[in-house]
Parts: structure tokens; sequence; C-alpha cells
């Protein structure tokens, strides 16, 4: 399988909107992330995204609906990337206006780290109203903030980038062929405020917290080095 | 260690006194007793000196005294005013010291440690203080001693109106004194008297392990006498807690006329609040607790409370804070009246506000969390806190406290991102003996395993679990769509603790 190592972006390159770095949000803003009910592909494309390492003590604000946390569990957070071990804030609610309302209270207080809050299907307090306040609370405090979807489909929506996320066949483990490894994704960025819409497919390290490009055809033999670096 | 200087001041005829001292005209020859109400009839509560001639003596039943001494006259006593006349005393007393309290209900205590050079030496000081209670048409007995204890004692037992005793004369002027004046009650004098020891030097020379034994199961100081023994001593340390000038903080408004619609009280919350925040401004005091209440002009009392994670004064944020809970008040015929008051307060130094204010219209973590609980419950808004357990789901405690949360740890292993909070059963379609299953179904879907790690093995908590928990062997398994599972097979085959072993998906990886 090829694995391309993360590229920095630079203007001449034709194929830059293709980078991984720019996956990354450049700065704080709302993103939606939709995802299959049993899959925490979507929990991962958020973390993957949040500034790690140095500074990392701000603690992450999730907020779930009851629902959602039925479909996908509760946050575990043993399980967090090294990277981003911070406390983590939950707040468990009933009804989506209210994980609407205290994702807003959260964005609302900068000392926080991310704000990701989770809601299942499509409910009917989620509109275009709703989430664009949550975008402009996100970009006006400068907090991160994820809605992740689970088992809903793409309304209306005032969030700056909108992602359709799936999990795909993991990494080589390094050690154990058997084994699963880093967890790779595919993405589907399918509209976006600040970048072109396309479609990746990554994969993520863990320990380096970084997002690489991964080949579309995956799991061939690691035979070659990709050709453009020879 | 320098010793305290303890005062007690006794008023042995405290409720005769004042009740004396408010009916001038009395003539003292003729018997008098005041009444209280006990369980079964009228109690004496006081008696003057005919009366104690006579026989009647306090805590008597009325009839039984009458039947002494017919011609004993009656008066209602006032046990409330004689306990607001002496803590009013008590605060008089602060002339002396400011460590000042209240001593039961005829007596007071004073610590005057350091502060006897100030009115001429000790026993200047006591004599001037008999003098000034006596102004006032109050008797008293005064003793200075090291301990509580031992004021106490002496100045109830001792026999002269003002005692001083110096440190070394402790056990001295103890020792002859009766067991009552260790402050103990009725039931543990009598159970001493049985046992034969009279006096508080008698109790001494037994050693204190006999009696910590025969005591141990009292707990309250006033039903053990050895606990009582060694405060007046002083092997036992026991202070005076003072009088402290309990104010309470409270804002209160009046309307002309009624409110009858619940979405005009903010403002008047926000006055509220503003009168609040300054009082505690000057105090230097923030809010934990506050009271909302509005007094509705048919005689009811809406109430409202709110909590706060972190003192705050911002009137602002209480405004907020109650603003939520305002809707679910009942005006019925209208409010015509409003306080807010601090039930809990604690320190908060003044702090600058921020120079640009309108530079960080954000809000702190603490009034985050502040405004988190009043709309979704202090239950729902926790903290995860990493717990000393292998045992996944009890590896993470979710704790309300949102204090000091502790960090969470390198785990050697790798953990998934989501756990459910019931594993979720998986029917086996296709088994290997030892290892993951290759083919299972979860939540209606087939999923082929492509990919597996494991098993780690986590055996159930013995210390903590019944015995009947079976362990549980964890794979990572990553089906043919790539999506990575935390699967267990609970229990092996043959561990006498139920059925064949069953598989269960606990968390998802990313």
């Amino acid at each position: 399988m090829t694995h391309v190592p993360c590229l920095i972006p630079t203007a001449s390159s034709s194929c830059s909107s293709l980078l991984p770095e720019t996956i990354v949000a450049p700065r704080p803003m709302l993103q939606e992330i939709f995802a299959a009910p049993g899959d925490a592909s979507a929990t991962g494309l958020a973390l993957a995204q949040l500034p790690g390492g140095e500074g990392g003590s701000a603690p992450l604000f999730w907020v779930q609906e009851a629902r959602a946390a039925g479909e996908a569990g509760r946050v575990f957070a043993h399980g967090l990337p090294p990277r981003l071990r911070r406390p983590v804030l939950h707040v468990f609610v009933r009804k989506a206006r209210d994980v609407l309302w205290a994702m807003e209270e959260g964005l609302k207080c900068a000392s926080l780290g991310a704000v990701i809050g989770e809601l299942h299907g499509n409910p009917q307090a989620l509109d275009f109203t709703a989430s664009r306040r949550l975008a402009v609370a996100a970009e006006r405090h400068g907090v991160p903030a994820f809605l992740v979807r689970t088992g809903g489909h793409a309304e209306l929506s005032g969030a700056r980038r909108r992602w359709r996320v799936e999990s795909r066949p993991s990494l080589p483990h390094p050690y154990d062929p058997k084994a699963p490894g880093a967890p790779a994704w595919s993405l589907d960025l399918f509209r976006a405020r600040d970048m072109r819409p396309g479609i990746w497919d990554v994969g993520y390290d863990p320990a380096a917290h970084r997002l690489d490009l991964v080949s579309a055809t995956g799991d061939g033999a690691m035979a070659e080095r990709p050709s453009r670096y020879g | 260690m320098t010793r305290r200087r303890i005062v007690s001041i006794w008023f042995p005829q405290l409720v005769m006194e004042r009740w004396r001292n408010a009916h001038p005209a009395t003539d003292d020859a003729i018997p008098l007793a005041l009444a209280e109400e006990g369980p079964h009839g009228q109690v004496i509560a006081a008696v003057n000196a005919a009366a104690r001639h006579g026989g009647a003596r306090r805590g008597q039943r009325m009839t039984d005294a009458r039947a002494i001494l017919p011609t004993l006259a009656i008066a209602p006593a006032d046990p409330a005013g004689d306990a607001a006349a002496l803590a009013a005393m008590g605060r008089w007393a602060q002339r002396w010291s400011p460590w000042t309290a209240v001593d039961g209900a005829d007596g007071l205590l004073l610590d005057t440690g350091g502060a006897a050079h100030l009115f001429g030496g000790e026993a200047a000081m006591l004599a001037g203080m008999a003098r000034a209670f006596g102004a006032l048409g109050h008797t008293s007995r005064i003793a200075l001693a090291p301990t509580i204890g031992a004021a106490w004692a002496l100045a109830h037992y001792g026999g002269k109106e003002q005692v001083v005793i110096a440190e070394d004369d402790l056990a001295a002027a103890l020792a002859p004194l009766p067991i009552a004046s260790l402050r103990i009650d009725a039931d543990a004098v009598l159970l001493l008297r049985r046992l034969g020891i009279k006096t508080v030097g008698a109790l001494r020379g037994i050693p204190t392990e006999a009696l910590g034994r025969r005591f141990r199961k009292h707990r309250r100081a006033i039903a053990n006498p050895l606990r009582r023994l060694q405060q007046a001593y002083g092997d036992v340390e026991e202070v005076v807690a003072p009088l402290a000038p309990h104010k309470v903080y409270r804002a209160s408004a009046r309307v002309l006329e009624p409110i009858r619609h619940v979405a005009v009280l903010e403002p008047v919350v926000a006055d509220l609040a503003a009168d609040l925040a300054q009082q505690l401004e000057e105090a230097h005091l923030g809010l934990r607790r506050a009271r909302f209440e509005a007094f509705r002009i048919d005689g009811h009392i809406a109430q409202l409370e709110v909590e706060t994670a972190a003192p705050v004064r911002a009137p602002a944020h209480v405004v907020r804070l109650f603003s939520e809970k305002l809707d679910g008040l009942d005006a019925g015929f209208g409010f015509d009246a409003f306080a807010l008051t601090a039930l809990w307060h604690e320190q908060m130094d003044a702090l600058q506000k921020g120079l640009e204010e309108d530079e960080a219209p954000g809000i702190s973590f603490a009034h985050l969390i502040d405004r988190l609980r009043v709309r979704l419950g202090a239950g729902n808004v926790r903290l995860a806190a990493p717990c000393a357990s292998h045992v996944p789901e009890r590896s993470i405690v979710w704790q309300e406290d949102m204090g000091a949360p502790g960090a969470f740890g390198e785990i050697l292993r790798d953990r998934p991102i989501r756990l459910f909070d019931r594993p979720e059963p998986v029917t086996v379609i296709y088994a290997t003996p030892d290892g993951p299953p290759r083919r299972f179904r979860w939540r209606r879907q087939l999923h082929d395993v492509a990919r597996s790690e494991g098993p780690e093995r986590i055996a159930p908590e013995w210390w903590r679990e019944r015995s009947e928990v079976r362990l549980r062997d964890y794979y990572k398994v990553e089906d043919e769509a790539g999506r990575r599972l935390w699967i267990y097979r609970s229990g092996v085959v043959g561990d006498g603790r139920g059925g064949p072993p069953q598989w269960f998906v606990h968390g998802l990886f990313a």
C-alpha cells in the first residue's frame, strides 16, 4: 500500500487543494461531520483537526444527546490520542434543542479547547438558523466546533465545512500484518466555504497527531515508493 | 505554647433578676416563681429568695411548689427574652475580649488571653466585670482559668465570687470540685456517683485507658466524662467559638403595583443583583448560592435558588442564572415585594475587570458550568476523571466536582474512543476455536472480520465483584468495510461461571 507523507502546500502546486494540510481547518470554525451510527470515524476526524501538543490543557467540551450516546457510545477519555489527553467536560442531554443551547454556551467560553456536539438523525431544532448561530459563535470566540451527526442526512446548514466520513481499512500495523493499524477514513467534503470540496482517503497517526493521504486503491504491497519523490 | 486565659461568667439568678429589673415595684418579701410551660404542666423557671426559702426550687412542678408554699405568686417566664438578653450581654462583653461566646442559658465565655493587662491585671479585670454586670442588675460568678472546662467548673462550683487560677494551680483547684462541675449530663453524674467517684480529683486518679474503655460508646462530649476531664485539664484543646457578627447579605425591593407577568421580573432581579453585588463587594465576598424570593399579595412566597461553581458578584451573571428559571414562577394575583439573599458566600477579593470590557464578551469556565447546571441539572454536567481500575467501564468516573480533574496518563494498550454504556451482544455466525469470530452479526448487520488484534485479558476485580463475574478477552477487530470495533468474549469454556462464552461489542475505535 502506498503511503504518501504529509506535504507542505505550495502555491505553485496544482494539486494543493488535495493536500491534507488544508483538511485541517486553518482557524476555528463550525464543521459538520456525518457518519453512520456504528462508526466512530466522525469522532476521529473531529479530534484529528484539533491542535495537539503544547498548551493542550484546554478542556474538551462534549455534548451528547441521549440517542447519539446510545447509538455510538459515550466518549472514552482513555482512548483520546496521546496529544489530546486533557480534561473532558461531558454534558448529557435528552433534547436536541439543549444540545444546541449547550454548544452555543460552550462556544462563548474561550478557555475551551473544542466544542463537540453529537446529534442523532435530523432533529427539528437543528435548522439553518441554529447552525448559523453556532458558526458565528465559533468564529467570534475562536473555539473549534464540531457537529457530529449520526444517521442523519444533510439539510441546509450554516456550517463552514461539511463532511461525510466513513471508515476504510486501516493502515498496516508496523509489527503485525494481521492486526488493524492506524485508523484511515474516506473523507467527502461536500460543502465548504473556504476551500474546494473534494474526496480524500486519509490515514491518521495518533502518536504524531497527523493526517496523511493514503492511496485510494489501498492494500497493495509495500513495494514501491511514489515516483515523484524519487 | 501560651495557654489561654478563659473567663467563665455565670449569672445564677439571670431569669429572676431580669424579671425583677423589669418590675421594680415588686415586694421581695412575697415568694415569687416564674413559670414556663413544661410537658406536664407549668414548671418553675426561676424563684426569688423568699420562695427559695419556702422550699420552691427551679425545675419543680408548679403544683408541687404550690402545695409546699400556698402563698407562692406566679408570673410567666420569658425564655426567648432571656436568651436575647444574654446574647446582648455577650456582645456587650466584647468590650473585654472579642472572643466572646454565650455559654448555655445563663453564662458567658470569654477568651481574654493577652487582654487582662488592659484592665489592670486579671483580678482587677474580674472585679471590673462583676461591677459592670452588677450595675446591670445581675449577680455573677466569674472564674478565670487556662481552660474552658476549668473556668466553667470554678464559676459554677468554685463557691467564690471571683477566682483566678494560674496554670500551675489548675490541678489543685479542680481536684476538690464535684464531678457535676465537669459539664456532664445527669446520667453521667449518676453513673459516676454509683461508681463512688465524687470529685474531679478522684476521677483524675483513674487511669485514662480504663475510663476510655468504660465510656467509649459515649460519643457526645456531654455524656463522656473522660473527654470533659481532658478538656478541663487542657489535655484536649477546646476553643471559644466567638459570637460573630452574623450579617445577612440581602437586597429587597417593593413595587407599587403588583407584578403579574413573570416576563417583567428580570429587571427586578437585575436591580436586586446589583444591590447585592455592592454589599458583597464592600465585604470582599462572592456569591455561591442565592435565593430569590417573590412575595405574592395573597401571602405566598415563590422561591428560586441558584448555586454557582465559583464565587461571583457580576450582576449580569446572577441575572442570567435566575432568568432561566423565572418562567416557572406562579404569579397568582401578583408579586409586590422581592428579595435576593446570599445564602452562601465566599471570600472573593476585588479583581480588575478587563481594561477593554467589550473586547472579550465571552464567559469563564466556571460561569459556563453554572449556566449548564442551572438549565440541564447538576447531574448531567460532569467531568471525566481517571480511576484506578482495569475494567474499562470503571476506569473513568464522571464526577460532578469540577475542582481538580485528574490527568489521563499513558495507557499501554490501545483503547477505543467511544465506549458503550452497556456492552451490546453480538451473534457469532462463524467462530474460530481460539480468537475472535470470523463473522458476526451486530445490530442486524453482518461483519466479516478482516484483521484482529488480541486478546487482551481483563480479569474481574474479585475484591469488588461477585464471584460469578467472568473474565473478558478483548479483541480489536476490523471488518471488511474498515470499521474498527472493540469486542470481547465474556468467559472461557469450562470456567464454571455460566454457559458458553458470549460475545459483546464494547467500544468503537476511530
